[in-house]
């Protein structure tokens, strides 16, 4: 199975690189599963616990939630793994965010990080084991109590039950279940048994999040807090060469100024003082090298290095050896924008340091490389940094980054009192860690029936993993950009996928889904390509194409029959994708039509095969989330560079999707019994080749650069 | 020294009155329910009302709500305020949840003029407002929930 090998070489090489990239980290890190005792039991309070289930002697619940809620619905999902092997009701739990530990390490990644759709998938197992090994061991305390053998009792909502009727809430038997040992192995329910998982559960967020209390990053406040507003260089990396504070200082309410690596810092009790005060800053930067780039040499130098040899990331057959032989060849090229993360919470962190601990609260994806990133930025040991991971108003994978907690620790640690910095828009949009931009040279050799006997993709991009963690970039090869071409379904007998790592001197960063949305765009546009030239029906052909994978064709079949593929309406067209990614399969049909403006999109089909699905109504959520955030920034987004600076700065010149222009969505998951396969991400990179389809079965027009709209300005 | 009225209660604010109402409320008075997302009005996040009417906090000077009653989700009439709640959690809107207390203020003054919106309408009076997770399609049922909730009250 080539995905799974592709899968264990992802996860096994991330985990090597992590280590190694992080190697301040290999001390203290332990990866795998070590569930902590199961007793631990102090004078006067006994507990039971473990890494993830907390059980008082009056029976209250408190489960840990390892995983950073950007809006997934983590703070939920996670608990309900648990909770269902525990046999407590979700409803009355109450969930706490987890530290930075090595036991939350995600054992897909290498850290504990939140990404890569892995939540569900790294949980799957080891979360219903912990909900296991407690409720095993409650078993066991009222076995005891009662004299009888555990096999004959049962638990359920809290309670343990023997046979003969007898009864003990958890909370009973805590005092005796935390003196005893945690059991080696522990059997899990049948699924025919789950009451939690698969069922539409109420998330446990919203409630504090409609009531206004849910706290974010940048609600965060400590006693005697100052508001950090930063002046960082108009280019990314410049530096500081003179500043005059002279006028900010002058400022009512001006506090301090403050100069750390990355700018100067001025401090203030609000956010409008602080930020004014930072305006009065007179700063002379060195802006660095990164001043002479603009959107021109960057796309030259870019398409310059397209002609150097790619890394090999996957070759069957001949490769490309035989592309000559072929009785007809397609070639397009197709090109994707950088762009900005722009979670709708700008950056920001709280930092404290106090008794010689540092503590670091706010919105944060990656807990232990803000534990070590944070020790090496101030000077302190990493087990005196301590992170408290607050709710995310959005991630994408933007606050994986370092950046601004360090900045915040090394403000606070001037300042010395506890200090939210918090970016503005504009701070977050022209500091950011973007979407890499890229160019796909995509070829097909056709017999003379029209099938593909040769398929090659190259693509030549930055590199978000050499700038994140190098050592996973081995002899050129990026794991990470090959996402969406490396594992192409398609039934094609000679495959050459290759990789040209190009930095083009902007900081590139993990954008939600990563390159799977490059290249399913070009993989995905290209395919239709193909059938057009090939005179055949972009459904049929990749239906051929895909024989012998039943998930893959099922999904396809699904989703146009339910879109009425071949009977759109007058003046619509229906555009179709499919792709597997992140271990589930699905399909997309777009239909559009064409406006004054350009073209709008109408109403989208999606079917979605990822196996079991833990939480039918936030599974739906997720992939309606990821096909907005693909289509939002697939239609208008685009970063450029003029002299080294981002020219977009807020939403006016970075437009987000609005509701009126959002489209019908239908969404249908595929009943199964496999495994979990990731959500996040999935719904992002399949809309825009299915828009681009459409539009070029409309109006004839190849649409192959994005952002797409540009094309109808 | 401005007097100030949040949510029925007195509160004063001693500092430049061009202080956005945004900053007055998150980092003076502590009512952090509304969010900063733009700071240009092009978002909706910082949506309060000032005298019942929806305002971008975030470009609005604290000096524009003297003599005027700023509400936030905390302080909305009890009959709007819970069933827009109740109706956003029935239909399960938010995923980050960062613009719903944005989205929630700018329905509230939708429902309270017009309890039984036409579609056409909560897009126009929503469309102000920024949700980047795409949760557009539950606002807009819990727009419609929470204002049969209000005219069922009514009738």
């Amino acid at each position: 199975m080539k995905k799974h090998l592709l899968q264990d070489k992802l996860e096994s090489s991330a985990r090597r690189g992590f280590m190694k990239s992080t190697s301040a980290l290999s001390g203290a890190l332990v990866i795998g599963f070590n569930l902590p005792a199961a007793g631990a039991k102090t004078a006067d309070a006994p507990m039971l616990t473990n890494a993830w289930v907390k059980v008082d002697g009056k029976g209250a619940v408190t489960l840990i939630c390892h995983r950073s809620e950007m809006g997934q619905g983590v703070y939920t999902s996670m608990p309900m793994l648990v909770a269902e092997e525990l046999d407590v009701p979700l409803s009355s739990v109450k969930i706490e965010m987890a530290p930075s530990a090595p036991v939350y390490i995600n054992a897909m990644l290498g850290g504990q990080i939140t990404g890569g759709s892995t939540s569900v998938r790294d949980a799957w197992t080891k979360l219903r084991e912990a909900g296991a090994s407690a409720r095993t061991v409650l078993v066991g305390a009222a076995a005891e109590t009662w004299k009888v053998p555990a096999s004959e009792c049962t638990a359920a909502n809290g309670v343990v039950m023997h046979k003969s009727g007898k009864k003990l809430a958890y909370g009973a038997l805590v005092a005796k279940a935390s003196t005893m040992k945690a059991p080696e192995k522990v059997a899990l329910k049948d699924p025919k048994d789950w009451k939690i998982i698969g069922k539409n559960k109420a998330r446990l967020d919203t409630p504090a999040k409609v009531y206004g209390k849910a706290q974010y990053g940048i609600d965060v406040k400590k006693p005697g807090m100052l508001i950090a507003s930063l002046a960082q260089a108009p280019v990314i990396g410049g530096k500081v060469v003179k500043v005059n504070d002279a006028k900010a200082k002058a400022l009512k309410g001006v506090v301090n100024v403050i100069q750390i690596p990355d700018g100067v810092a001025v401090l203030a009790k609000d956010f409008y003082t602080a930020k004014k005060g930072r305006d009065l800053l007179e700063i002379e930067w060195d802006n660095g090298p990164g001043a002479d780039l603009d959107m021109e040499s960057i796309a030259a130098a870019l398409r310059t290095a397209s002609v150097n040899p790619g890394a090999i990331m996957r070759k069957d057959g001949a490769g490309i050896a035989d592309m000559d032989k072929a009785a007809s060849k397609v070639e397009a090229e197709y090109e994707l924008p950088f762009l900005a993360h722009a979670t709708l919470e700008p950056v920001n962190c709280t930092a404290e340091i106090i008794n010689g601990e540092c503590h670091i609260t706010g919105p944060i994806q990656f807990q232990q490389g803000a534990q070590y990133g944070v020790a090496a930025g101030v000077g302190m040991p990493p087990e005196k940094v301590f992170i408290h991971t607050t709710f995310l108003g959005g991630g994408y994978g933007r606050k994986l980054e370092l950046d601004f907690q360090i900045q915040a620790a090394q403000i606070a640690k001037a300042a010395g009192v506890p200090v939210k910095l918090l970016w503005s828009r504009e701070d977050d949009m022209t500091h950011d860690f973007y979407r890499p931009l890229s160019l796909h040279q995509m070829t097909a050799g056709l017999d003379a029936a029209g099938n593909v006997t040769t398929f090659h993709s190259k693509l030549t991009s930055p590199s978000v993993t050499a700038r994140a963690f190098p050592p996973v970039v081995q002899n050129g090869k990026d794991p990470f950009m090959a996402e969406g071409s490396e594992n192409l379904t398609y039934k094609i007998p000679n495959i050459l996928v290759e990789n040209v790592i190009h930095d083009t001197g902007i900081r590139v960063g993990f954008w939600r889904s990563v390159s799977n949305a490059l290249n399913a765009f070009a993989v995905e546009s290209f395919i239709d390509e193909i059938a057009l030239a090939a005179k055949k029906d972009p459904v049929a052909y990749r239906m051929d194409m895909l024989k012998g994978d039943a998930r893959s064709q099922n999904v396809l079949k699904l989703a146009t029959e339910k879109a009425g593929w071949g009977k759109a309406a007058a003046g619509r067209a229906l555009g179709v994708a499919q792709m597997e990614c992140y271990g589930t399969h699905s399909a997309v049909v777009a239909e559009v039509s064409m406006t004054k403006d350009g073209p709008k999109l109408h109403k989208v089909t999606a079917v979605v095969d990822c196996g079991i699905v833990v939480h039918p109504d936030q599974a739906h959520a997720q992939i309606e989330s990821g096909i907005l955030l693909g289509f939002s920034s697939g239609m208008k987004n685009s970063i450029t560079f003029k002299n080294g600076v981002v020219e977009q700065t807020n939403f006016h010149n970075y437009p987000l999707l609005r509701m009126s222009e959002t489209p019908v969505i239908d969404i249908t998951f595929v009943s199964s019994s496999a495994a979990p396969g990731g959500l996040g991400e999935v719904g992002v990179p399949l809309i825009m080749p299915a828009i681009a389809n459409a539009v070029a079965t409309l109006t004839g027009k190849r649409v192959r650069k994005l952002p797409l709209m540009s094309a109808f300005a | 020294m401005l007097k100030l009225n949040v949510n029925g209660k007195p509160a004063n604010f001693d500092g430049d009155p061009d202080t956005p109402i945004l900053w007055v409320l998150r980092d003076h008075l502590d009512v952090t329910s509304p969010k900063f997302g733009c700071g240009m009005a092009l978002c909706g996040a910082c949506t309060v009302h000032l005298d019942g009417s929806p305002i971008r906090s975030c470009s609005t000077p604290v000096s524009a709500a003297v003599g005027k009653k700023i509400t936030t989700i905390e302080g909305l009439p009890a009959g709007v305020g819970k069933a827009l709640q109740d109706a956003w959690i029935a239909e399960e809107v938010p995923q980050c949840g960062y613009c719903q207390t944005g989205q929630m203020m700018s329905a509230a003054a939708l429902i309270t003029k017009n309890a039984k919106p036409s579609e056409a309408e909560i897009v126009a009076a929503m469309d102000g407002n920024i949700c980047r997770c795409g949760t557009y399609s539950r606002i807009q049922k819990a727009v419609v929930r929470a204002g049969k909730s209000v005219a069922g009250a009514k009738a």
